[in-house]
């Protein structure tokens, strides 16, 4: 094996991109606990967290443009660096979006839930499992893995249309629960979002495994109903 | 930019070889390479030494006829003739299909006689057309302003860069249509190696370039298409931003990430 040097340092980057998505699924994770069970000590953790993330995305962007420059790496190696580095800002932007979950949940502090949450936490689940299966297709090279992990993105979509309907016709026919509503939509829309970046980790780890650059996202689901969009 | 580069797929075929084997005494050099030459554009052929790439260079102006022992089937077409056919000349074949080596030879004599040296062989004795014939190759070789005031002095003189685009320029004067370039740069140092690089994307648009590179960067920054040779064989040839980015087959990718024995 020749260029040994450089196969550590892509072994290093491929670890820490490893440790990025699993800071990201526990931080989506404990966002969805901290809601349901209106955990604010906990909801406090995941902001203080969100730290590490950025850290780690200077550390996984640094190494990546080093590599870049020091390196010149082609074909698989390439692809596997400009993976990392889209990939890197997708997952941050996801940690991102679980923090700002745990500040709306502090916002909502211990005030009773105005409907029970349902589609919310499933929607925090099907968030994590993306993350998850597409990590797995990153450590196995397996595209029929980060294929399947983005179709969840349409539950998702369809569970978020759910809930903004619901929640407009709780807000029309009782004005008192406008607010908690407002958090609650606020909270379903950071989900929605998380699943099209997790969606993006599908379409690129394909690209780094065969080189296709697939369009996965399907947002038709949401721009029929969404008025923000 | 590399979008375009998949643009030249439709240019024709300027040269093109067909099932080529080449025997030198008992060793097989090439093994039925077929590989298109797009007029208009910068062929790479890239590999590890010893891959065949230079002599598959060299069997498309004939230089190998004059190694003893060298034994060539299938066939190398220029504008879809022969090159091997008995009624051609290899010398007028060398005018058209001229060729650039790793180390700048310069003639040891005067800037100007260098370029002059073709053009006089082929006839042409006339004072002023030989001004002119010098002028626009060391123009197009993007050497002119820097040595214009010292044509009559030698060319030995020059720096390795300068010495480089001069053979360029000798190789224009004569008014090819392809050029050959075997690892032009390896001798260069990187401004040098730039001013090249330019160069051959200007003379693109007039000629047609093959070049031969063991730097797989510059491969990749001057080329439209890439061909990968292994051991006499070539394996894959692509538009060459497939070949940098994405190669089908495994062991283009084992060369070209460095992942090689």
């Amino acid at each position: 094996m020749v260029r040994e040097s450089f196969q550590e340092q892509l072994s290093k980057l491929r670890n820490d991109i490893l440790q990025m998505g699993n800071l990201v699924e526990n931080a989506i994770d404990m966002a969805a606990v901290a809601l349901v069970n209106q955990d604010l000590e906990l909801a406090k953790k995941v902001l203080m967290d969100d730290d590490k993330i950025d850290q780690l995305q200077l550390t996984i962007e640094s190494a990546c443009l080093s590599l870049l420059a020091l390196q010149q790496p082609m074909a698989r190696d390439l692809r596997f660096i400009g993976t990392a580095l889209k990939i890197n800002s997708d997952l941050e932007r996801m940690g991102d979006y679980a923090r700002n979950i745990c500040k709306v949940v502090l916002q909502i502090g211990s005030e009773p839930f105005i409907k029970p949450l349902v589609d919310l936490p499933r929607m925090a689940e099907l968030a994590q499992q993306m993350v998850r299966e597409n990590l797995t297709a990153f450590i196995k090279q397996d595209r029929d893995t980060a294929f399947e992990a983005a179709l969840h993105d349409r539950d998702i979509n369809k569970l978020y249309n759910d809930t903004f309907i619901e929640l407009v016709g709780l807000m029309t026919g009782d004005a008192r629960t406008i607010k908690q509503s407002m958090y609650l939509l606020f909270i379903a829309r950071y989900l929605e979002r998380i699943g099209d970046h997790a969606t993006n980790l599908s379409e690129w780890i394909i690209y780094m495994i065969t080189g296709e650059r697939l369009e996965l996202g399907d947002m038709s689901t949401v721009n029929k109903t969404n008025p923000q969009e | 930019m590399n979008m375009l580069k998949g643009d030249y797929m439709g240019n024709k075929n300027k040269m093109e070889t067909r099932n080529l084997n080449l025997y030198y005494k008992g060793f097989q050099a090439l093994i039925n390479v077929s590989l298109p030459i797009k007029e208009n554009t910068v062929t790479a052929l890239i590999g590890p030494s010893g891959c065949g790439k230079s002599t598959f260079l060299r069997t498309l102006n004939r230089m190998n006829d004059v190694i003893d022992g060298t034994r060539i089937e299938g066939e190398v077409l220029l504008d879809e003739g022969s090159i091997y056919d008995a009624g051609v000349d290899p010398v007028v074949l060398r005018k058209k299909v001229g060729m650039v080596f790793q180390r700048p030879n310069p003639f040891p004599m005067s800037i100007y006689d260098n370029i002059a040296y073709g053009p006089r062989i082929h006839g042409r004795k006339k004072k002023d057309d030989l001004n002119e014939i010098v002028e626009n190759s060391l123009r197009a070789a993007a050497l002119w302003d820097e040595v214009k005031d010292r044509l009559h002095k030698s060319a030995l003189g020059l720096s390795g860069g300068q010495q480089q685009r001069l053979v360029i320029a000798r190789v224009l004067a004569v008014d090819p249509q392809v050029i050959l370039m075997d690892e032009p740069a390896s001798a260069l140092d990187p401004i040098s190696t730039a001013k090249l690089e330019d160069l051959i994307h200007q003379l693109k648009s007039n000629y047609t370039i093959v070049i031969v590179t063991h730097n797989m960067q510059q491969a990749a920054r001057v080329s439209d298409f890439t061909g990968f040779f292994l051991n006499g064989e070539m394996i894959e040839y692509d538009v060459t931003n497939i070949i940098f980015t994405a190669p089908r087959i495994k062991r283009t990718e084992d060369y070209i990430t460095g992942r090689f024995g």
